[in-house]
């Protein structure tokens, strides 16, 4: 489906983004994985990506980081020739109630979650757009359409990239690239594995469908929507959550 | 410097005849606010030098003063 594509995937180390990465490189793309702290995972996914016959290569970069963005975007540039996909999928959580929650952690969340789609969405447009059918994806979550307790940070900057997400879409539509949201439910990943038991039980039972998502459940949605298959759908945001926020 | 501006949106449009002045609008050469973008970033690559997008620029003569302003 992707075959000859160059995609582009931040948090791609572990999670939603390995899954992501992996989905597209067994679909034909290359892939560039993007990392800040799990050097040997990200190798490691690289090295996964790479036996479906593609190119994988895994980069290191701070996503709230603007300047470090542009250099490596210009690392992948040299590596990949252009690129015809990207995924903003990394991410952070700090989680606090609004009333104890610290100046620091909302920065930082927002910094990684919102200003991070808007560094790599900012330096890897202009290679995206001579692509004949750009994409870029962003992960959002439900937290960022329907807010959530003690995320206050989390809510506001994946509700951010909702808004970001649709301003982009209008912009970059005469150029035939799409951007498109994700909105994942409750994901069985590392992020989720830290929340206490009784908390997960009590998620898993406001679930209509029962059961927490699969990484896989995200990816095949993200594959969807850049293949060509979606080429008429832009400025959407899909939820991923087993009917969660029905 | 002209004539390098020139150079490059002649390659741009695909128009080996294009004529080109400092008066030159961006308009009269049908280009929208997308394309002046990506033409001012394929300017930057190929004349290496980073140009500040923060200011209006309607025509050719403009663009060029912000571009001798950057380097």
């Amino acid at each position: 489906m992707l075959k000859g594509k160059t995609a582009v995937i931040t948090g791609a180390s572990r999670g939603i983004g390995k899954e992501i990465a992996l989905k597209f490189a067994q679909n034909g793309a290359n892939v560039a994985i993007i990392y800040s702290g799990s050097k040997d995972e990200a190798e490691k996914t690289a090295q996964l990506a790479s036996g479906y016959g593609v190119k994988a290569i895994a980069y290191c970069a701070n996503c709230a980081d603007f300047n470090r963005v542009k250099e490596v975007t210009k690392e992948i540039i040299n590596d990949f020739s252009g690129v015809d996909i990207l995924v903003n999928n990394a991410g952070i959580t700090k989680d606090g109630l609004l009333l104890t929650m610290s100046e620091a952690d909302f920065d930082a969340v927002v910094g990684v979650n919102l200003k991070g789609v808007f560094n790599f969405t900012k330096h890897l447009s202009r290679y995206i757009i001579k692509s004949a059918g750009g994409r870029i994806i962003n992960i959002s979550s439900v937290s960022g359409t329907n807010g959530n307790a003690g995320q206050a940070n989390y809510s506001a900057s994946k509700a951010g990239v909702i808004g970001f997400s649709k301003t982009v879409a209008k912009e970059l539509a005469g150029r035939g690239v799409t951007v498109n949201v994700i909105a994942p439910g409750f994901i069985e990943t590392d992020m989720t594995a830290k929340l206490p038991p009784s908390a997960l039980e009590g998620a898993v039972s406001a679930i209509p469908l029962k059961r927490l998502g699969k990484t896989s459940d995200v990816a095949d949605l993200a594959l969807f929507l850049a293949s060509g298959a979606a080429s008429y759908i832009t400025g959407e945001c899909i939820r991923v959550d087993g009917g969660m926020c029905i | 410097m002209l004539e390098k501006i020139a150079k490059i949106l002649r390659e741009y449009k695909d128009d080996e005849t294009l004529q080109i002045s400092e008066s030159t609008t961006f308009e009269e050469l049908k280009l929208d606010s997308l394309d002046t973008a990506e033409l001012i970033m394929n300017i930057e690559e190929e004349l290496d030098v980073t140009i500040d997008l923060d200011e209006a620029i309607k025509t050719v003569g403009e663009l060029i003063k912000v571009i001798e302003k950057s380097q």
